[in-house]
């Protein structure tokens, strides 16, 4: 027990110290990482700026949480209105938009409410409440909820009225997929972490391309003035990169199942 | 059915091919487990043995809320800790958010009561036999604490054991104060976590697996240290 203890500590020291790089830490919405784009993007910041990136992934909600408590240096999120509020109350100073993909709704290849055939979302999601088919959602105040919120609200007030068969999970944009592939249900997601997810089931994009759909992502730094020990000027390299030529070129050449998912719109 | 095969074929070449990545994440589970267990000892046996051998007020009272605390929810303890050490907490200015050290804290948290109680109620009986002899002899209270907790050592391992399968298996606490973080917080059942909700339930499955055998291991290395150093202890 002693030894093992002992090899431990050793190992954990030897990471310590080999650990040099400054380390930023950043709150990032779940399905910037889910969708694979971490993965793809984080690695080269990290090597181009001599940088320790370190992220925090979670719902778009916990992530404007953790930012105005300052335990981040820089949130990465995706729900505009929040994000305006983040600003107005002074935790960052700006919003910065980086990329944007789309949400899709996803739902069983059958499709028992087709909704393949309607015109818009808004007739997507009328038929989705009157077929009594099941639909699952987030409900956790993260980005896609607030969209899939804003969506019901246009044709119902309180999308909890449809009845049993909307189901409100609390989980994240995976296992929120995991949970409809369970129920053969319908499910709005964004593209990407769609794409991404290895347990598909028996479900399928079944409706796209509303302008509705659009899915913006932006970057946050926190205000220094909020919390002093926030780590700006690294923040500031990250951004700059975030924006940079290199950046543009990843993002867009980021192909999942042949598709290019993400679109960078930095400017 | 097919994925629980997949997931044992994975685990077994995870750990076969030595990949860095699982051996880091598995020695930081052990790593953080480990020591809380160690701070949670330090903590529990002297006070459980101090519970048994004096007589005052609040005792009973004590015990009985540190038994109650045995069913400490993981979850809450993750989010008091984090609203403790969040930057806008109370302990923010010591930065130890997000690192394994506050692992370490919440894990101490959640542990120290089921050692502290089970320690407590091992000595408890052995100090109903020993109470006698103890007091006509007159030893001294340190004394008496050292009889009882060498000589319960063998529920005291048993308890130390509980402790770490409470800790290494814990997931709620961790993920809130560590936060998962790649390369600095991320241990084996925050990983497991993050795979399902990735959907990948083979790599997922296969973590579980390592840390099912790594729980295993420890258990079968605590009885054989036993045997060997206690002859009779087992």
């Amino acid at each position: 027990m002693m030894r093992l203890l002992l090899i431990c500590f050793m190992l954990i020291l030897l990471q310590a110290t080999s650990a040099v790089a400054e380390k930023v830490r950043l709150a990032v919405t779940s399905s910037f990482h889910n969708s694979g784009l971490s993965d793809h993007l984080i690695p080269q910041a990290e090597a181009d700026l001599a940088l320790d990136i370190q992220l925090l992934v979670v719902g778009t909600g916990q992530a404007i949480k953790l930012g105005e408590n300052g335990d981040v240096d820089a949130i990465l999120v995706h729900s505009r209105p929040d994000e305006e509020e983040f600003v107005k109350s002074g935790f960052a100073k700006y919003r910065r938009e980086i990329m944007f993909n789309e949400y899709v709704v996803v739902g069983p290849k059958s499709d028992p409410a087709q909704i393949a055939s309607a015109q818009n979302l808004l007739e997507v999601f009328k038929r989705l409440s009157e077929a009594k088919v099941t639909f699952i959602s987030r409900g956790d105040f993260s980005g896609t909820h607030k969209k899939e919120i804003e969506i019901w609200n246009k044709i119902i007030f309180n999308p909890k009225d449809i009845g049993p068969q909307y189901i409100s999970v609390g989980s994240s944009m995976g296992k929120a997929i995991n949970i409809a592939v369970a129920f053969d249900a319908y499910i709005l997601s964004d593209k990407a972490t769609w794409l991404n997810h290895k347990n598909k089931g028996n479900l399928a994009i079944q409706f796209e391309g509303d302008q509705l759909l659009h899915n913006q992502y932006s970057f946050l730094p926190i205000n220094k003035n909020m919390h002093s020990h926030v780590e700006s000027k690294l923040v500031e390299k990250i951004e700059e990169w975030l924006i940079s030529e290199k950046a543009k070129n990843l993002i867009n050449s980021y192909i999942i199942e042949n598709t290019q998912v993400f679109t960078f719109n930095a400017n | 059915m097919n994925e629980i095969l997949q997931g044992l074929i994975q685990a077994f070449w995870l750990v076969l091919s030595f990949d860095s990545e699982l051996i880091t994440i598995s020695f930081r589970s052990l790593y953080v487990t480990l020591t809380a267990l160690t701070i949670s000892t330090l903590i529990a046996f002297p006070l459980a043995a101090f519970l048994v051998v004096t007589r005052f007020q609040f005792r009973q009272a004590i015990i009985a809320i540190l038994n109650a605390l045995m069913g400490l929810p993981p979850v809450v303890v993750g989010l008091i800790v984090y609203i403790l050490f969040s930057r806008s907490g109370p302990l923010g200015v010591l930065g130890l958010l997000y690192t394994t050290s506050a692992m370490i804290i919440a894990q101490a948290i959640i542990i120290t009561p089921l050692i502290t109680s089970i320690a407590h109620q091992s000595m408890q009986e052995l100090w109903a036999e020993y109470r006698n002899l103890l007091t006509s002899i007159n030893v001294s209270k340190i004394q008496r604490v050292g009889t009882l907790m060498w000589d319960s050592k063998k529920t005291l391992i048993t308890a130390c054991l509980a402790g770490f399968g409470r800790g290494i298996g814990e997931v709620g606490a961790i993920m809130i104060v560590g936060g998962n973080i790649d390369n600095a917080t991320r241990v084996l059942t925050t990983a497991i976590s993050l795979e399902t909700s990735k959907g990948d339930f083979a790599l997922a499955l296969a973590l579980g697996f390592v840390l099912i055998s790594l729980a295993m291991s420890v258990s079968f290395a605590t009885h054989w240290f036993g045997k060997n150093e206690h002859g009779g202890l087992r």
